[in-house]
């Protein structure tokens, strides 16, 4: 189904015909099985993680002693994590991906329960592709996808 | 199949569900829950809500405790619980809890102690509630698929 790894940068979406592989960060187990489920029935393949933490091992920004060659496989198109999260936040976790060579290509897109102007802002200047209001609907992922579609040509 | 009987269900189920929107027990998001379920998982609201249900007993419980003791109470606990609990309830549509975490988020913030407890008492008898009139609903819906029929569609606007 996945196209061939082909070059380091080719991280972005490659075709809509193709399934998306969002890997899905909150810390609430509601809001991770609801934005799971939203994202399958729009045809992604779905990770999930409890926090930003678990989601930097499972793209391969772990600990170095931990981090083995499987974790490139898993190529993640889209980030979707939350802003609010205990320990590291959304935020921090936009910063560590955007820092790393090897993911800074992946849209990141932020959700929270709060429309602060700030933050909103301080996310797209830190490389935010979207910030979106939770909770997620299904009609939200659908814009989101044209959203990535459009940014990319 | 008897259609009578599925249609006076199908009634049933109509007004009810629209009832527990006027009177505020659930808002919009619990319509955008629904569009997730299908017949391939037709138990996902339920166990959506079921996990609610047990969130709401948990946290209500750890912050219950946090603010057993006057002289000691860990507002940091209790805020992290209401936030949790605001989240949870906004996200599955619970209105009536969502709102009254907004009161009792602003009790944590001024430290109110006595406001604090009457919000947790509060959001207990909301999610106590709700969890009673959803399984009316889920019963509901059961009889309908039992008697052959199928769950209807309602638009709440």
């Amino acid at each position: 189904m996945n196209k061939g790894c082909g070059s380091g940068s080719d991280s972005c979406l490659s075709s809509m015909e193709e399934e998306l592989h969002v890997l899905a960060v909150d810390d609430n187990l509601i809001d991770r099985k609801l934005v799971e489920r939203i994202l399958k029935i729009s045809s992604c393949k779905v990770t999930t993680a409890e926090n930003g933490l678990r989601a930097l091992e499972y793209l391969g920004l772990g600990d170095p002693q931990q981090t083995d060659s499987l974790t490139n496989v898993m190529k993640v198109n889209l980030i979707i994590t939350d802003y609010c999260m205990p320990g590291m936040t959304g935020f921090e976790l936009l910063k560590k991906v955007k820092e790393s060579s090897n993911l800074k290509e992946v849209p990141v897109v932020i959700l929270s329960s709060e429309n602060i102007p700030t933050r909103i802002n301080k996310c797209l200047a830190s490389g935010a592709q979207m910030f979106m209001q939770k909770p997620l609907k299904l009609s939200d992922v659908e814009k989101l996808k044209c959203h990535l579609l459009n940014c990319r040509s | 199949m008897n259609t009578i009987v599925v249609a006076q269900l199908q009634r049933q189920f109509q007004d009810y569900i629209v009832s527990l929107y006027q009177q505020g027990f659930l808002d919009n998001q619990f319509s955008e829950l629904r569009k997730l379920q299908d017949e391939g998982t037709p138990d996902f609201v339920a166990e959506v809500v079921s996990l609610f249900f047990d969130d709401c007993s948990k946290l209500i419980n750890t912050m219950s405790i946090s603010l057993e003791r006057p002289d000691n109470v860990d507002f940091k606990q209790v805020d992290s619980g209401v936030h949790q609990l605001k989240g949870s309830s906004s996200s599955v549509g619970a209105r009536r809890v969502k709102n009254v975490c907004i009161s009792f988020k602003e009790c944590c913030d001024v430290q109110n102690r006595e406001g604090c407890l009457r919000c947790l008492q509060q959001v207990d008898y909301e999610y106590k509630m709700l969890k009673t009139k959803l399984q009316d609903l889920f019963n509901l819906e059961k009889q309908i698929l039992q008697a052959g029929g199928t769950i209807p569609q309602v638009d709440i606007n």
